[in-house]
């Protein structure tokens, strides 16, 4: 039941991810591998970064879009969305009365680190997949045999947009365009 | 009844205008909220978001949550939810439907490997701002180290690696309750 099982997993994903969108990337690939490639999972985060919304709630609707349609979409994002609705509800005064409590302050101290980890983690993800000729996944990372495949001008560009991103503070969605018109440029230019 | 619509139409506009994921939309909500409908206070504002980060799931999706409660009760939970998931939800049905045929277009994969270039920049600088915000103290780096490890060399489940985060502040707490019984 391909509908029950796409509910369960962004459930599942829903639960256990923390510290937003990014943190959530390691999971998502992991979880969703049966049903997409690593290279559509990085294309996703990409059309997550330039269409509006939560980018778990993105991929749950792509990923839920290609395995079952629109049905699919509706139920793989109500997973995703469902556990925050019922700890939130049920929870929040609660929360709300002992957020200054030792116990969950020492438990929000122990999963910030976590979570830059899994965003460290995302990056590897990404640039493995985009920095290199082979597609590879986040359990293979440390394999540096492919290391050999890299490809210079992606890192160029890379770079580049870090730097415009740290230095002159460009917005998110200006650092997309300049790498989508980079990467047609670059074609045409025969570079690519 | 016309709070709960009010609730819907304002999230509704929230999800349909912020691009970059759940942070970027904060800004989008304290404008709508606190200003411009003035449903909470700036101060719980902070607090809102605060709380929503302590919960699993996307920061935005929490804070529609706690907000819409707040203001209308559970209806006004479901109303704030359905609002700031929807335009996200018809976007990708439609950027998937198209997807497959315009992934045929040499430019548009061409356009692809320079975006992905730029997702990693992205994700590069958001790491460093989460990094500079979380890892303040001697013992939260090594945290996050042994975290890499086990992501990336035992290759466990990112979901036991939360869990490490749990139970690494739950001993942490621990220990700070005998240092200070002892004193």
């Amino acid at each position: 039941m391909i509908y029950l099982q796409l509910f369960i997993t962004f459930f599942k994903i829903g639960l256990f991810s923390f510290g937003g969108g990014y943190g959530m990337i390691p999971m998502i690939e992991i979880e969703t591998g049966q049903w997409l490639t690593t290279q559509e999972f990085v294309n996703i985060i990409s059309i997550s970064e330039m269409t509006p919304g939560p980018i778990a709630v993105n991929t749950a609707t792509f990923v839920g879009y290609r395995v079952g349609g629109i049905l699919g979409g509706v139920i793989a994002t109500t997973g995703v969305i469902l556990p925050s609705l019922i700890l939130i509800l049920s929870v929040c005064g609660l929360l709300n009365k002992y957020r200054k409590h030792p116990l969950l302050e020492s438990i929000v101290w122990g999963i910030r680190p976590v979570v830059v980890a899994l965003i460290i983690g995302a990056v590897a993800l990404v640039a493995r997949n985009t920095l290199l000729k082979e597609p590879i996944s986040i359990n293979d990372m440390l394999d540096l045999s492919s290391l050999q495949h890299l490809e210079p001008i992606s890192i160029a560009i890379t770079v580049l947009i870090l730097v415009l991103l740290l230095v002159l503070k460009l917005h998110p969605i200006l650092a997309i365009l300049v790498g989508a018109v980079l990467g047609v440029i670059l074609k045409y230019v025969g570079l690519f | 009844m016309k709070k709960i619509f009010l609730l819907f139409i304002t999230f509704l506009k929230i999800g349909a205008f912020t691009f970059g994921g759940g942070f970027a939309m904060i800004p989008l909500i304290e404008r709508e909220i606190v200003e411009k409908r003035k449903w909470v206070s700036q101060d719980s504002m902070i607090n809102i978001i605060s709380i929503s980060q302590s919960f699993p799931g996307a920061v935005a999706i929490n804070s529609s949550i706690i907000i819409g409660q707040r203001i209308g009760g559970y209806p006004g939970a479901v109303a704030a939810t359905l609002g700031v998931t929807l335009p996200s939800l018809i976007i990708i049905i439609a950027v998937a439907k198209i997807f497959s045929y315009i992934w045929e277009i040499e430019a548009i994969k061409a356009a692809f490997r320079g975006i992905n270039s730029a997702v990693i920049a992205l994700l590069i600088s958001v790491s460093i701002r989460i990094g500079k915000a979380s890892l303040k103290d001697k013992i939260t780096p090594f945290i996050t180290i042994v975290a890499l490890i086990l992501l990336f060399w035992i290759k466990i489940h990112p979901i036991y690696i939360v869990l490490f985060g749990i139970a690494s502040g739950i001993a942490y707490y621990f220990f700070k309750i005998k240092k200070s019984g002892k004193n």
